[in-house]
């Protein structure tokens, strides 16, 4: 059978940078066809050559599509081809409706000349109906999109995908912000998809997601296509070799814990929701943390991690907090984000360009921003200092960057985590709280954040790491707390821990009567708020 | 490549300022040449050069505050309206009262950093939009003018507050014709300019960045230091350097380097270029908010007084839309509508094009109409030529 998609040599040029270098894919009718490599191989410059983000003439090489050459102008030409792609950040509108939505920019509108642009709403909610019902929702056509949890929306992407009738569908890392069991409902509809003869292209981080659903897998590295492999061939192993061009017979890195002390002792932590009142988000959470120690938070997406972490660091979340926070058996005041700091507390976000990062200031300015005390005499700032400062952490943390005045927008996931660390490393924290430090970050650079981690440690600095990625916590923690609902249900050490006691734990901890769909949405509302 | 791109960001970056600069030097020729080709006269004469800065110097003054409002990503509509009703307290009090203008001045002040105070406490711990707040302030202020005044003229001020405005500085030297004093102070400021930029330029290559080429360096220096000198020489053969200019001059510099060079400028930034990133590095981003707001009351109310001791009285309608005339100036200036983005310097030169444009354009007795469009048509083009910077 004639392959439905062949990109040939692909070569794509910005200026001073090959971001794509003679580029080969091949993707068979009806089958899942998974592209790996490191953040800024060059995956998402491929995808856009192809949706014609970038248009024909803007790069070299030629894709054939369906036997004919395709010429793609902008991203509609490639729509009505039944070319869609699926960007990692949603594009969907929060306070429309699912309905609205579904059928932006393809509304069902009247074709006569007295309805034209009419919007025909009896026929939109029950096309919605239909759509829903392929990728298994069951929500109301007119409930607010806002209102959906990260799982749904991903889903109602697709459902907008199939109103346009797709062939061949292109997901950028459509797993990244989803937990377990959406994104395993995700996965599967995908294979439902495929048995209806929709062809689909998948980016992803995460092996084990690629070896279930993946049917081949090309590995992009530097700009170039390094090998596709076929299901047979497909092991993780293999595909880390590829992305980064070595073997990584350790995804982490060694170290041997020299616990000291306790450093950090939190008692009775009782949290409210900001909003609705009498929700409590944290319920008598007790800690601790000791020199030297890296603790693991696990836990579902939602079940009061982040909130228990900002509200810790200067009561950055919540309402009615209570509770003591101890360092090193005294207590100290936690009540602002000043204070947390002065107290030795540092939060690296889990959400670094919204939260974590000054984006379109440079990296020395991102770096000094919460000790600018440090580079300044009576509130003048030296300049001298800024830049010795910011270049010692550029050479300690292996921040590539031609220099410390490039713009942080400008930098990779990995490089901008690492000016996130070093923000908070200039503020001489005892305790780091690290947030999803790994998130959307490509492996080679995990493990750079993975060793930075284990010298903080050794510098007998105690790390709180909070991560959805079990492999992770369990491959890095000296100890594990489980959360649930709000509270601690566990705490293993890294002898006992395993991926099935954290998931038993969880599923323990949880209250006996089951919750309703409707309460669940409104609890990722709450967190997105 | 990657010093290639380096390379080009930094040079995007100079012609950023260097554009505006040369706009403003290409706008003072052009309507040196047409003023003289149809009027006969020297646009660049001594008493116009000294005009232009009377003219403008409320708006420059209204513009430096008005760019930290807009780097904290807010926006304030009421300052035309509070220029009228500090004027008219101003009156009141000096007029109406006789107090002597030492007790006039800074009571003045207090009452705009009373309003700014009570404008940014809702802005900035009840989360008001800006917009809304100072829209209501523009409305209240500019009815409170009215009522202050009874509708009618509050005039003539004592010579020694009109002396805010259309006073000069003395010779010290005793010289006069030209006066030596206003020639010594612009040839000084001329070299410090210079020794900063150089200093700048020094330290840039010892940090390992490129520095913008050394042509475009010294052209640039030679025009703003051959420009200040000229100014100085002209306004020495007239009646000397303006008060108001000494003032606009000494907050330009303690402005331009409150922005660069102090721990709160560099807050104010932060807090425009993601407040929640801002706030989650433990900055008091409320605070901030506030004191942007209480800044530009008490630049709003000393431009009151210096608009009204121009007219020499205070009227209901002093200060009239001149919120839109600062807001243009911070825009073509460079700053960013989204905030964390504009200099000090961009603004005064923005505000310059602006009042020469408005100074020319009155000279060649062209309509109000075509002016009004003329200025919008430059504040857009002057955006779009930053957004198409960017884009590239």
């Amino acid at each position: 059978m004639a392959a439905l998609l062949e990109m040939r040599g692909i070569t794509k040029v910005f200026p001073g940078v090959r971001a794509l270098d003679n580029v080969t894919l091949t993707v068979e009718p009806g089958e899942i066809h998974a592209i790996c490599g490191e953040n800024g191989a060059g995956k998402s410059t491929l995808m856009k050559v192809l949706s014609g983000i970038y248009p024909h003439g803007s790069y070299e090489g030629e894709i054939i599509y369906d036997g004919a050459m395709l010429a793609n102008r902008s991203i509609r030409d490639s729509e009505a081809k039944g070319i869609i792609i699926i960007h990692q950040e949603l594009a969907l509108v929060p306070l429309l409706s699912i309905a609205e939505n579904l059928f932006l920019g393809n509304e069902v509108a009247g074709k006569s000349s007295i309805g034209r642009g009419v919007i025909s709403w009896p026929e939109t909610f029950q096309k919605t109906e239909q759509l829903l019902a392929k990728v298994g929702l069951s929500d109301a056509p007119t409930t607010k999109v806002e209102k959906l949890g990260v799982g749904k929306q991903q889903l109602i992407e697709i459902a907008k995908a199939l109103a346009k009738n797709v062939r061949l569908l292109i997901l950028d890392e459509p797993t990244a912000a989803l937990q377990e069991n959406d994104s395993q409902k995700l996965l599967d509809l995908l294979l439902e998809l495929k048995a209806q003869g929709v062809t689909s292209i998948i980016i992803s981080h995460k092996l084990n997601e690629i070896n279930r659903v993946a049917d081949r897998v090309t590995v992009i590295r530097d700009g170039a296509s390094i090998s596709t492999l076929d299901k047979a061939d497909i092991t993780e192993d293999r595909i880390i070799r590829d992305m980064v061009g070595r073997d990584m017979a350790n995804r982490y890195p060694a170290r041997t814990p020299n616990v000291g002390e306790v450093l950090l002792e939190v008692q009775n932590w009782n949290v409210w929701h900001p909003e609705q009142a009498g929700r409590q988000m944290i319920k008598n959470v007790a800690l601790n943390l000791r020199k030297g120690e890296i603790v693991g938070i696990a836990g579902l997406m939602g079940t009061g991690r982040t909130e228990l972490a900002m509200s810790l660091f200067g009561r950055s979340y919540g309402k009615n907090i209570s509770g003591h926070v101890k360092m090193a058996g005294r207590a100290v005041d936690c009540s602002t984000v000043s204070s947390a700091i002065a107290a030795g507390l540092s939060y690296v976000t889990e959400d670094r360009k919204s939260l974590g990062l000054v984006l379109d200031e440079p990296i020395a300015r991102n770096i000094t921003l919460a000790n600018l005390e440090g580079i300044s005499t009576r509130g003048v700032l030296d300049a001298r200092r800024e830049t010795q400062v910011a270049d010692s952490y550029r050479t300690q943390l292996a921040i590539r960057t031609p220099n410390v005045f490039q713009k942080v927008v400008n930098l990779s996931g990995g490089n901008q985590q690492k000016v996130v660390l070093s923000k908070w490393l200039f503020t001489d924290p005892q305790v780091l709280i690290l947030d999803e430090p790994t998130r959307g970050i490509d492996v080679g650079a995990k493990f750079e954040i993975y060793s930075i981690m284990n010298d903080l440690a050794d510098q007998g600095r105690g790390v709180l790491m909070i991560s959805s990625e079990m492999p992770e916590l369990l491959g890095m923690c000296d100890r594990i707390y489980v959360m649930n609902e709000g509270a601690i249900v566990g705490e293993l050490t890294r002898a006992e821990a395993s991926q099935e006691k954290i998931m038993a734990l969880i599923l323990k901890g949880k209250e006996p009567h089951s919750k309703n769909v409707g309460e669940n949405a409104r609890k990722t509302k709450g967190r997105a708020a | 490549m990657a010093q290639d791109q380096d390379m080009n960001a930094r040079l995007g970056a100079h012609l950023r300022e260097n554009g505006m600069l040369m706009a403003l030097v290409a706008i003072v020729l052009f309507f040196t040449v047409v003023v003289q080709l149809t009027l006969g006269v020297d646009f660049l004469s001594a008493q116009n050069i000294t005009n232009l800065f009377l003219q403008n110097s409320y708006v420059i003054i209204m513009a430096l505050g008005m760019l930290l409002v807009i780097v904290a990503g807010h926006i304030d509509l009421s300052v035309g309206s509070v220029v009228g009703f500090t004027g008219a307290v101003a009156a009141v009090l000096t007029v109406n009262m006789g107090l002597p203008v030492y007790v006039v001045i800074p009571l003045v002040l207090l009452v705009g950093m009373l309003i700014g105070a009570a404008q940014g406490y809702w802005i900035a711990y009840w989360r008001i939009p800006s917009f809304i707040v100072t829209l209501a302030g523009m409305l209240v202020f500019r009815g409170l003018t009215l009522w202050l005044l009874n509708g009618q003229n509050i005039g003539p001020f004592p010579k020694s507050f009109q002396s805010l405005s259309t006073g000069f500085i003395p010779d010290i030297f005793g010289v006069d014709k030209p006066n030596m004093t206003a020639l010594a102070v612009v040839v000084l400021a001329a070299i410090v300019i210079i020794y900063i930029g150089w200093r700048a330029r020094k330290s840039d290559v010892t940090f390992g960045i490129i520095p913008e080429p050394m042509v475009m360096f010294a052209i640039r220096n030679l025009i703003v230091a051959s420009a200040l000198i000229f100014v100085g020489y002209k306004l020495a053969t007239f009646r000397g350097l303006p008060n108001v200019v000494i003032v606009l001059s000494i907050l330009t510099v303690v402005y331009a380097f409150f922005t660069e060079n102090t721990v709160m400028g560099r807050r104010i930034y932060a807090l425009g270029g993601n407040e929640k990133a801002a706030k989650l590095s433990g900055i008091k981003t409320d605070r901030l908010v506030f004191l942007t707001f209480v800044n530009m009351g008490v630049l709003a109310a000393l431009a009151g007084m210096i608009v009204a001791a121009r007219l020499n009285s205070a009227t209901p309608k002093a200060g009239g839309g001149f919120e839109l005339d600062v807001i243009a100036a911070v825009f073509i200036g460079g700053a960013s509508m989204s905030g964390g983005v504009g200099k000090i310097i961009g603004v005064v030169v923005g505000a310059l094009i602006m009042g020469v444009m408005n100074n020319g354009m009155s000279i060649l007795g062209i309509g109000i109409d075509y002016q009004q469009v003329i200025k919008g048509l430059v504040l857009l083009a002057a955006v779009i030529f930053d957004v198409y910077n960017k884009n590239k």
